[in-house]
């Protein structure tokens, strides 16, 4: 029941011995995540909490342990470096959460993607999680439960507030995926919404985005020719002024482009249940189920 | 991050984009010696504030605009007299109006043609692209409207960079001569090298002119700068005015929070900037008006929230705080504590509706109940947008 990660997930973790990158190793083993390396430049050798092996080198990391994933925690102006060097190494999907990355570094990492095998989720972003199997990232765990709904977003917090809602509701979530806040980035709302429309154990899935950029009216307009599963979304910053960024470096409007309006449009016209409010959000997709 | 005109035209000169000469000055003696100096018959005054439109703008001594053409050093140095230490209103700078600290002195120079060129990172292609028109001087969305086959678009290769190539291909496209090709397409390369140096978002000059003498000089130019780059230029983030900034935003950013003032009466503290966005949409949903974007972050300290809470509670405008907290990295019993440690220091006599969920959120409701602090507490998100909207409904 899920996509992208799951029971067979391997995962490496990238600035393990840091702060955060160490609390939230801790929270995805306690969720059952199998941790299989770290890595941190010059700490090869020694162990995490006793039990996960830490490697200099991505590459290194890879051969003794076949990791699969990697979740990176490393400072905004290394991030891009440890991200290419686990595209260098083959990882299958890269889980890139710390914030704050230049975005002409971001220009160059996705230069190198694009030549590339791996699949990129975020920078800035809470990370992918399938319920009962593997989390790979920042969320809260109480939260989520196994289930058939997926969900797509660019923001965490927002994100949490949806699953809550479901799961309240008793519907739990086959994967949910944060893509993430940045103006340049991997994964897209348009990958994703394919990933969870291929995927046979995803019954329906709400797309939540916000103003800035067109991904939304991307997905939208792929959903509207190719989707046969019930979708439900919301549009962040409809109340948002122009020109000004709106915390995520991706959430702005300018020159016109960008609006709530026009996303929220673009969903209506693909035949997507639109929540009014954020409170709704979980109530827009047991609508949109009938 | 918006910088001042002068400091616009001293990065130019630093990497090598031609401009009108001229210096800022911050006396009138100085505009006299600068004016003086300049070999040239007319020089321009412009009073240097953020805000556009200081051409047609008044200051509130009553005199009329803030920027002057002078045909002697004297004339010069008179008109920036009644400039300095005023305040210029203009369409943009609100009705306060900005106190004009310092002047920019430039030699006038005569205009036989305008364009317009930009250097933009583009998400959609994700590639730094340069945008080039033969309508310069005017509103660019304007000529995109109305003659979208005037704008040309060149996308750069993201490690190969801008080619001399490109610079003379843009260049013939808005309209240079091929004798004037050249020095406009050294100034374009100049432009994209000062762009990458400097971690530009965007670096728009317009008008890009074609003087009578047959020189091509960038006179007029707008820049923005991607903040996620700041920590590897200290010398750009030293260009930061806090004075031409919102005062509100100026004190959240001392404590690293995201704030955006706004001009509504509820205050919002959110963590997360999606969640924080979505707030202020419920508020406006139930009927009320967000006085804020607030964005505290994902793992903020217990100093972050109560400086947060300083500065909402200190707004004037304000009637009702609504704190809206999911903790997935930022723990509830922190923000809790931070709100306790904050009502305790400030007399606040404000609504204050708080909704709680997330990491920790038992130890984070035991803390505010405990805390014998006068609130009201939100069951979810809609719950505490339409408490907070009613608070303020009954106050008023």
């Amino acid at each position: 029941m899920s996509v992208l990660v799951n029971n067979d997930t391997r995962l490496l973790v990238q600035g393990i011995t840091g702060n955060s990158g160490a609390t939230h190793t801790r929270g995805c083993l306690d969720y059952g995540t199998n941790v299989v390396a770290g890595v941190t430049p010059g700490r090869g050798g020694q162990k995490f909490d006793d039990k996960v092996p830490v490697y200099d080198t991505v590459v290194e990391a890879r051969e003794a342990t076949d990791c699969n994933a990697t979740m990176i925690f490393v400072p905004p102006a290394f991030a891009a470096d440890s991200i290419m060097e686990a595209i260098d190494a083959g990882i299958e999907l890269v889980v890139a959460i710390t914030e704050g990355i230049p975005v002409a570094d971001m220009m160059r990492v996705k230069s190198k993607l694009t030549h590339s095998d791996s699949i990129l989720i975020g920078p800035n972003c809470p990370g992918i999680i399938t319920p009962g199997q593997c989390k790979i990232g920042i969320m809260p765990c109480y939260i989520h439960n196994p289930g058939d709904i997926g969900v797509i977003s660019r923001s965490g917090t927002l994100t949490y507030e949806a699953v809550w809602q479901l799961t309240e509701a008793g519907y739990g979530q086959s994967t949910c995926i944060g893509i993430g806040g940045d103006p340049i980035h991997g994964m897209t709302h348009l990958d994703a919404a394919k990933l969870l429309t291929e995927d046979p154990d995803t019954r329906a899935f709400i797309l939540i985005g916000e103003i800035g950029g067109s991904e939304e009216e991307e997905a939208a307009a792929w959903i509207k020719e190719n989707c046969d599963k019930p979708v439900a979304a919301f549009i962040a910053g409809a109340t948002a002024p122009p020109g000004r960024r709106m915390g995520h470096a991706g959430a702005i409007i300018s020159g016109g482009k960008g609006t709530a309006e026009a996303k929220q449009e673009a969903l209506l016209d693909a035949g997507i249940t639109l929540a009014a409010t954020p409170s709704e959000m979980g109530a827009a997709l047991i609508k949109a189920l009938g | 991050m918006n910088i001042h005109e002068y400091q616009a035209k001293e990065l130019f000169d630093k990497y090598g984009v031609a401009t009108p000469a001229g210096r800022v000055a911050e006396s009138a003696e100085q505009v006299v010696q600068i004016a003086g100096e300049l070999d040239t018959d007319t020089v321009v005054v412009k009073a240097q504030i953020h805000a556009g439109g200081r051409g047609k703008g008044t200051f509130k001594s009553g005199f009329q605009g803030g920027v002057h053409l002078c045909d002697s050093a004297e004339k010069a140095g008179e008109i920036a007299g009644k400039m300095l230490g005023e305040v210029l209103v203009t369409h943009q700078s609100g009705e306060e109006g900005k106190l004009v600290r310092k002047v920019l002195v430039a030699a006038s120079v005569d205009i036989d043609k305008e364009f317009y060129f930009a250097i933009l990172m583009d998400r959609e292609t994700e590639r730094v692209v340069i945008v080039g028109s033969s309508e310069g001087g005017v509103d660019i969305e304007d000529v995109a409207e109305n003659s979208p086959e005037k704008i040309f678009h060149e996308p750069i290769h993201p490690t190969l960079g801008l080619q001399d190539y490109q610079a003379r291909k843009i260049a013939k496209q808005i309209g240079f001569s091929s004798k004037q090709m050249r020095p406009a397409a050294k100034l374009f390369t100049a432009a994209y090298n000062l762009f990458m140096a400097t971690d530009c978002s965007m670096v728009e000059i317009n008008p890009l002119v074609l003087t009578t003498d047959e020189e091509v000089l960038a006179l007029d130019a707008k820049f923005g700068f991607d903040d996620n780059a700041l920590f590897r230029h200290p010398d750009i983030a030293a260009l930061r005015d806090t004075d031409e900034e919102d005062p509100r935003e100026v004190a959240a950013s001392k404590f690293d929070l995201n704030y955006i003032g706004l001009d509504g009466n509820i205050a919002c503290m959110v963590n997360g900037a999606g969640l924080a966005m979505a707030t202020m949409d419920i508020i406006k949903h139930y009927g009320g008006d967000p006085a804020n974007f607030l964005d505290v972050g994902g793992g903020a300290t217990e100093e972050q929230v109560r400086e947060a809470f300083r500065i909402l509670a200190g707004d004037p405008k304000v009637d009702a705080i609504l704190v809206n907290i999911f903790g997935g990295i930022m723990q509830c019993d922190v923000i809790a504590q931070g709100i306790i440690n904050a009502a305790k220091e400030i007399e606040m006599n404000l609504p204050l509706i708080i909704r709680l969920e997330g990491t920790n959120v038992k130890e984070g409701r035991q803390l505010l109940e405990e805390s014998g602090i006068n609130l009201i507490t939100a069951s979810d998100l809609g719950d505490a947008a339409k408490k907070a909207v009613e608070s303020v409904a009954k106050s008023a």
